[in-house]
């Protein structure tokens, strides 16, 4: 599904954010990215979504080799992808239902499908009812909802989420955790980078722990039936 | 209502004024093309009616007997090139002056002998209007021993082509510049129209548009722009011929196909602008 081998990612300006990092996520697993800030989380999610290309080594994800894959065949990548932040990124002039149909309209799905889809996704987050509110109108645990169902609605294989939880109070991060958790449930991989140790310790899920650019616990190589967070 | 459509439209809203100015200076550069177009459109017609009435005149020496010139208008009319060839006496070229040329009708009267030389008016077939035949068959005439002088349009028809070309290659420059003006423009316009919806574009690209997809609106929206400057500009220009038609001379204007073809590169322009531009600014957001 996502496979990393020996990856480096040097930026011009700046070091290297990612040295020798390899890794297997599975078909429906979820892993967590941890790590401290500036350890080179965000560096490995973009380069699964092919925001950035690989320096050396090979990535992998669902098909698509990231490192040679040509430019205009970035958006098919993307299409089997779901992708959330910390900052949701929705667009203001939009109601909810409509951001989440924005994905579906500019990637050419057909139009008398569009407001079912929408529907069915915003009701699994759990925000049928806020379907006319406009994101200002939303508390941040509701528009990461929103981002989730937009990313949902295109049936990814894969969510990536960058810090979903970053914004958002304990009870919010609760919510929308437990609704990746169902998500994940239903099939789809998650991979979530985060800073949130409580909630890495809460769930019996693979971490993959970053410093520095490197791969220095990984529990699925590591302890391979133990739960136990990483103690950093 | 189709996105792409929608979001072209919208940029109108967006961005009023500056939409408003790309407008204008698509529609100005294409008036200034279309005035000259016009000039050149009607010399071009003056020409064709001066075509149209091509003759070669010999003008014959002093006392050339009548059976002479009898025989040369048969020998002309004989001419592969010639549709009709008439004698023209002394007395009818004076009667002629007198009738055409009012201003001069009192000396005419004053005059004792008759200063109008006899000549002979040579038509050819239309297919041999042109500069080359003409002269084929001006110099055959200067072979008959009694002809003095020819005498044919040429000097005005080149004058006059020469003042089309003039015409056209004005309205082609000036127009250019406008228009290179315009599509600066219309680049502006749609680098802030990208840095304004940066935020949406990150996102389109984020769900899987393809480039392709999120450049559209931006074409669109240029080519509109050039499409309402072309309708403008034609608008105007149409204005313009109205009154040089009934104050000054009668004119023609564009043809169909010329009206639509200015239009046409109004629109082109619009979507070049938005090209050079758009592709460049993407790469930035
Ligand atoms: N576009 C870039 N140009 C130069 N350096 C970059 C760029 N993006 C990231 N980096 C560098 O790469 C390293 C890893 O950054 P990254 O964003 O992946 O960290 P992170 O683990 O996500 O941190 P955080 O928890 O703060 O989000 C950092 O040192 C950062 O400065
Ligand atoms: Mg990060």
């Amino acid at each position: 599904m996502i496979k990393f081998t020996n990856v480096f990612k040097a930026f011009p300006k700046g070091g290297l954010a990612l040295k020798d990092v390899s890794f297997h996520i599975a078909k429906g697993e979820f892993a967590f990215l941890t790590g401290h800030s500036g350890a080179g989380k965000s560096t490995v999610l973009k380069l699964v979504f092919a925001e950035e290309r690989p320096t050396s080594g090979e990535v992998r994800v669902s098909g698509f080799n990231v490192s040679d894959l040509p430019t205009r065949a970035i958006p098919m990548l993307r299409r089997r992808l779901g992708i959330v932040f910390q900052d949701f990124r929705l667009l203001e002039d939009r109601m909810a239902a409509e951001n989440v149909a924005f994905a579906l309209e500019v990637t050419g799905a057909r139009r008398a499908t569009i407001p079912a889809r929408v529907m069915r996704v915003l009701t699994q987050v759990g925000l049928a009812a806020k379907a006319q509110a406009y994101p200002r109108e939303l508390s941040g645990g509701e528009q990461q909802r929103v981002a989730i169902a937009r990313a949902l609605v295109n049936e990814p294989t894969v969510l990536l989420a960058d810090e979903p939880t970053g914004n958002l109070d304990e009870r919010a991060t609760r919510g929308v955790f437990q609704l990746l958790r169902d998500i994940n449930a239903s099939g789809t991989a998650v991979v979530m980078a985060t800073h949130d140790l409580d909630l890495v310790r809460q769930a019996p899920y693979r971490v993959i722990e970053l410093q520095e650019g490197a791969v220095v616990f990984d529990s699925a190589v590591d302890e391979p039936r133990g739960q136990a967070a990483p103690t950093t | 209502m189709n996105l792409t459509i929608r979001e072209a439209l919208l940029a109108f809203r967006r961005a009023p004024l500056l939409s408003a100015l790309s407008v204008t200076t698509i529609a100005f550069s294409l008036f200034v093309l279309g005035l000259f177009g016009l000039v050149a459109v009607n010399f071009q017609r003056a020409l064709n009616e001066i075509a149209q009435r091509v003759e070669i005149v010999a003008y014959l020496l002093p006392g050339t007997p009548g059976e002479t010139v009898t025989l040369a208008l048969k020998d002309i009319e004989a001419f592969p090139e010639v549709q009709a060839a008439n004698y023209v006496s002394e007395d009818s070229a004076l009667a002629r002056a007198k009738r055409e040329l009012v201003e001069f009708r009192d000396q005419y009267r004053e005059l004792e002998n008759n200063p109008l030389p006899a000549s002979i008016e040579v038509k050819l077939k239309p297919s041999f209007r042109d500069a080359a035949h003409v002269n084929v068959v001006a110099d055959r005439l200067r072979g008959f021993g009694f002809v003095d002088d020819v005498h044919f349009g040429r000097d005005w028809v080149e004058k006059l082509d020469r003042l089309r070309q003039l015409a056209a290659a004005v309205g082609i420059v000036v127009g250019g510049a406008f228009a290179a003006v315009a599509i600066i423009i219309i680049g502006t316009t749609i680098r802030m129209a990208v840095l304004q919806r940066s935020r949406e574009i990150a996102i389109m690209r984020l769900v899987g548009a393809t480039d392709g997809f999120i450049r559209r609106p931006f074409l669109l929206q240029g080519t509109i722009k050039g499409l309402l400057g072309g309708l403008v500009a034609m608008g105007f220009s149409f204005g313009a011929y109205y009154l040089i038609n009934r104050f000054l001379i009668q004119a023609t204007f564009f043809t169909e196909v010329q009206a639509l073809a200015i239009v046409g590169f109004g629109a082109l322009i619009g979507l070049m602008g938005s090209l050079l531009s758009v592709g460049r600014h993407l790469k930035r957001v």
